[in-house]
């Protein structure tokens, strides 16, 4: 199978260390931000994120996990229904400040359903979007990303695979792969 | 894997212990978004649900009403006093006539064992068994088996007592195959004239003295008399029934060991199960209701998710 290296291991921990000081300088004390991960996916970034921030700045920021899989617009549409993961949000998020955060941008559907699930937990004050990979030009629907670690061109008939350590990876990587 | 083995429930006979763990697993999910701020998702917007009950029900409809619009579904309720069928429509055609008004699902309860076997035969829309007759009701043992999941871990190994009249019950068969499927021991309990004669080749124990089975087990599943069920007199009173086989608070305090006491409701209070064990810290009576709706979300879901 075709494998394109995006993002090595050093790479990537840059990007996320540039995310860390992009949102301590739009959030500064982060009293009124909530970081939401987006399942199944984001958490593990956002985990690498609150910690990192915590490293930095030495301040505890609320996260939670977010999945959006009860309010996707393909049910139905699919061959069979998508098996849903924890939400795990212990507040609310009336009046706050939310950044959404998910390894791979591509259609904008999942964040579209993700906006529509957060609704449940109160009407935020504003919402920000963070990824590490922008799928240029693939988009269904007008969303963009407010703190992106990388644009790539892909095509239909490849995706983004994102490798962790911690599921098991020797490294962290990202690459672009032939679909099979 | 994300997709049941069936596009009907019908019993817990004919689904895999992975239905039932991935109904479980999806439950959770629900459990959750029940304990939100806003309780509905949009997942069936686009489904109409008809909830046909040709036998009286509270808790189940209500349970499976507030399921549905929980999920967004449209719901048609049809209950047989007040309707057709008191004319002398047969079943086809009462259901052929709902189904003609675009319905995608119908949760039925009927008085005959196999009425919904029957009615998937012949019609296309996924049908949830909501009771049949003695037979099975399977959302009854899921929400049961869940319940029991959520306050011991897990099923797997787990001693579970049925007390009461089994020869009527259809919570009780449900039971005992969704317990057995997830690894659990079952005991039925009670008078010998409730305890059906083969239900030991169902690989059950049975018991008939109720301090022993409350000693054996770690889950006692008390059960109603159905005394509408009841075309002959099975025990001499309610009174000597109570006093032989009601489950009370000296009992359990007889037990050296923590027990859990569940009921599937309505309950009759003072005679198969008394008040101070019913209101007592060993009953998980309304966190079973609680979890209907959670469990009945995630069967409606599973099977409407189906192309």
């Amino acid at each position: 199978m075709q494998k394109r290296l995006v993002l090595d291991q050093q790479q990537i921990a840059i990007i996320l260390k540039r995310f860390c000081h992009q949102l301590i300088e739009n959030h500064d004390t982060f009293e009124n931000t909530v970081l939401l991960g987006l399942q199944p996916r984001g958490p593990i970034v956002l985990d690498k994120i609150a910690k990192t921030l915590e490293e930095i700045s030495g301040q505890k920021v609320n996260t939670g996990y977010l999945d959006a899989t009860f309010h996707r617009d393909d049910f139905r549409r699919r061959d069979f229904p998508l098996k849903a993961n924890e939400t795990k949000i212990d507040f609310l998020i009336e009046g706050k400040e939310v950044v959404l955060i998910d390894d791979v941008l591509y259609k904008g559907r999942s964040v579209r359903a993700a906006l529509d699930a957060m609704i449940a937990f109160g009407r935020p004050k504003k919402v920000e979007l963070m990824v590490l990979v922008d799928r240029k030009y693939t988009r269904d629907y007008p969303i963009m990303p407010d703190y992106c670690g990388i644009k790539v061109n892909t095509l239909e008939s490849q995706y983004v695979s994102v490798e962790w350590t911690e599921k098991g990876f020797e490294k962290d990587a990202i690459w672009i792969t032939e679909k099979a | 894997m994300s997709q049941l083995s069936t596009r009907h429930l019908l019993g817990i006979k004919d689904i895999t212990t992975e239905d039932i763990q991935l109904i479980f697993e999806t439950a959770d999910n629900f459990k959750e978004v029940l304990n939100r701020p806003i309780k509905k998702v949009p997942s069936l917007r686009d489904i109409t649900i008809a909830n046909i009950f040709f036998e009286n029900s509270t808790r189940t409809r209500l349970s499976f009403e507030l399921a549905e619009k929980r999920l967004s579904a449209d719901v048609i309720n049809f209950s047989s006093s007040n309707s057709s069928v008191k004319k002398g429509e047969t079943l086809i055609d009462t259901v052929n006539n709902i189904l003609s008004m675009k319905v995608d699902m119908v949760v039925m309860r009927h008085s005959s064992p196999g009425a919904p076997h029957f009615l998937s035969k012949n019609i296309s829309a996924n049908i949830v068994n909501a009771g049949d007759g003695t037979h099975e009701h399977p959302t009854q043992a899921l929400l049961d088996a869940f319940s029991i999941r959520e306050k011991l871990g897990d099923v797997a190994g787990k001693k579970v007592a049925i007390i009461g009249d089994i020869l009527h019950s259809r919570v009780a068969l449900s039971n005992i195959f969704c317990l057995q499927k997830l690894g659990a021991e079952v005991m039925v309990c009670g008078p010998i004239t409730l305890i059906p004669k083969f239900i030991s080749s169902l690989g059950v124990k049975v018991e008939h003295d109720v301090q022993k089975a409350l000693e054996w087990c770690d889950v006692a599943n008390v059960l109603r008399i159905q005394l509408e069920r009841q075309q002959i007199k099975y025990f001499p009173s309610l009174r000597e029934y109570s006093l032989y086989f009601g489950v009370n608070k000296k009992m359990l305090d007889r037990l050296d060991k923590e027990i859990v006491i569940m009921h599937p409701g309505p309950i009759n209070r003072g005679v198969e199960l008394n008040s101070d064990v019913a209101d007592s810290e060993h009953s998980i009576i309304l966190q079973q209701v609680e979890n209907g709706v959670a469990v009945r979300m995630a069967v409606l879901y599973l099977l409407a998710g189906v192309r």
